[in-house]
């Protein structure tokens, strides 16, 4: 007999802690990013232009960095990286010591 | 041929078999950050093999399901399990040098079904059991995984475009060290125990376990030592395949990808499915390509997986089948099946040589053409 409700619980747990892990990682280097930007790093050209993006690829994000504080992109980063150390870690230790 | 000789002769095939499964499964972990150039390739494959080595370790439900959940254990005899492995074998090492990603969890289940539909009947097979936790799960697998790679990629873009581009580039590099760790983690989790499973259902028919019995731990240890091996030697062709046919991969999709791979597989090893890691890899690969930008996703190379996923099972079921027949004919006959498969491997990775991909030559390849804007 097919167990759905064990294949469901495999997608929606699945779908939850990959979306919500990268959201939480892109979230993190949009903090991440004002706050470099407060130590003066830029991406900016002295003319005022973009640079090139560091690899050659094609642009992720902005040339010049979120309009955030420093303080608040530290504190977004913090909280969304211990957040995505926490969900590893709860996975893993289901894994270990369930059985 | 006495029963301890042919215990031993199927613990050292299904080794060799997971042997196969690692480096044929390289790719699955590691194919997208060897394509970014997070991980430098020789790197790659020393940490996807330490942490297969170590997901071997963690958990033991998928070795429980292979090893009671598939075929009648008491209708069967080592040398039917025997015949399976090599059908397996065979199936991995042909799609390895043609450079396909197909799964080797469904050679290995194509080829005991074969050996023991023709050894046993068609009664010996638990069609149950093949349907509810190696079938569906494997239809099922590569569409969700695909799906989170796919939602993921979106939003990972929608959220770092607000962010300084250099920052979350590099962010997404680093990253994506620790999502493919973790897949290279989730695969030794899932797929060494597909050996484990083989060599206690052996040890079990044999009458050296108990039936529904858990591998003991030098089983555990020599599977993954086995698929780390593998690992480390790095199917090259395959990575190449995964990491530069499928797509133009970028570090956030690599992430993405990676990410929904590990949270599928390491999710459903919980819970005992013996699903494809491959199928999980390759499904989020492709989510993540067109979570950027559709046009990139090479639906050709797609397509080609898509036949040889198909053939896979019943690939490997027909060369176990015919493996097991002439098996059956006794000392002889599983000798000559024995014989034809070393010679089968040998004249594969001769051909292999012809067109040779290595940790120096894996990322030299054109890149997908790619139209549209970044989502």
């Amino acid at each position: 007999m097919i167990n759905w409700g064990a294949l469901g619980l495999v997608g929606l747990v699945s779908l939850a802690v990959g979306v919500i892990v990268v959201v939480l990682v892109a979230t993190a280097l949009v903090g991440l990013s004002a706050r470099e930007l407060a130590e003066g790093e830029t991406d900016v050209s002295p003319d005022g232009g973009a640079s090139a993006t560091i690899d050659g690829t094609p642009p992720v994000g902005l040339a010049t960095g979120p309009a955030m504080s420093e303080g608040a992109g530290t504190a977004v980063a913090a909280v969304c990286l211990l957040a995505v150390v926490a969900i590893v870690i709860y996975g893993l230790s289901l894994i270990i010591f369930h059985h | 041929m006495d029963i301890t000789v042919i215990v031993i002769v199927v613990i050292v095939t299904a080794l060799a078999f997971d042997f196969t499964n690692g480096f044929h499964d390289t790719a699955n972990a590691m194919a997208t950050s060897i394509a970014t150039g997070a991980l430098k390739p020789r790197t790659a494959v020393i940490i996807a093999g330490a942490l297969n080595l170590v997901g071997a370790f963690l958990s033991i439900q998928v070795a429980k399901t292979i090893s009671s959940g598939l075929v009648d254990e008491t209708k069967i005899t080592p040398v039917v399990i025997f015949a399976g492995l090599c059908g397996a074998i065979v199936w991995n090492l042909v799609t390895w040098l043609l450079g396909l990603p197909s799964s080797s969890s469904h050679a290995l289940f194509g080829g005991l079904i074969g050996a023991t539909w023709v050894a046993a009947g068609a009664d010996a097979v638990k069609f149950g059991g093949v349907l509810t936790k190696v079938l569906l799960p494997a239809l099922l697998s590569p569409l969700v995984a695909g799906v989170i790679a796919l939602i993921a990629t979106y939003l990972g873009y929608r959220i770092a475009s607000r962010g300084r581009d250099a920052t979350v580039k590099t962010g997404f590099r680093y990253g994506q060290v620790l999502s493919a760790s973790m897949v290279a983690l989730a695969h030794g989790t899932n797929d060494a125990q597909k050996t484990m499973g083989v060599i206690t259902l052996t040890l079990i028919v044999a009458g050296l376990l108990p039936p529904d019995a858990g591998p003991p731990f030098w089983v555990i240890l020599s599977a993954g030592l086995s698929i780390a091996l593998g690992t480390y030697l790095g199917g090259w062709r395959i990575i190449q395949t995964l990491g530069k046919r499928v797509s133009e991969i970028q570090t956030p999709q690599g992430f993405a990808a990676e990410t929904a791979s590990a949270a599928v597989i390491l999710t459903s090893a919980n819970l005992g499915f013996a699903l494809s890691t491959t199928q999980v890899a390759t499904g989020s690969i492709f989510g993540a390509g067109a979570g950027r930008r559709l046009a990139s996703v090479q639906w050709g190379v797609a397509g080609q997986m898509a036949l040889a996923w198909l053939l896979t099972l019943p690939a490997a079921a027909a060369v176990g089948a015919v493996a097991s027949w002439v098996a059956s004919t006794g000392t002889v006959g599983t000798i000559i099946v024995a014989l034809v498969l070393i010679a089968l491997a040998g004249g594969i990775y001769a051909l292999s040589r012809r067109r040779p991909v290595t940790a120096d030559n894996v990322n030299d390849v054109p890149a997908p053409a790619t139209v549209g804007a970044a989502a």
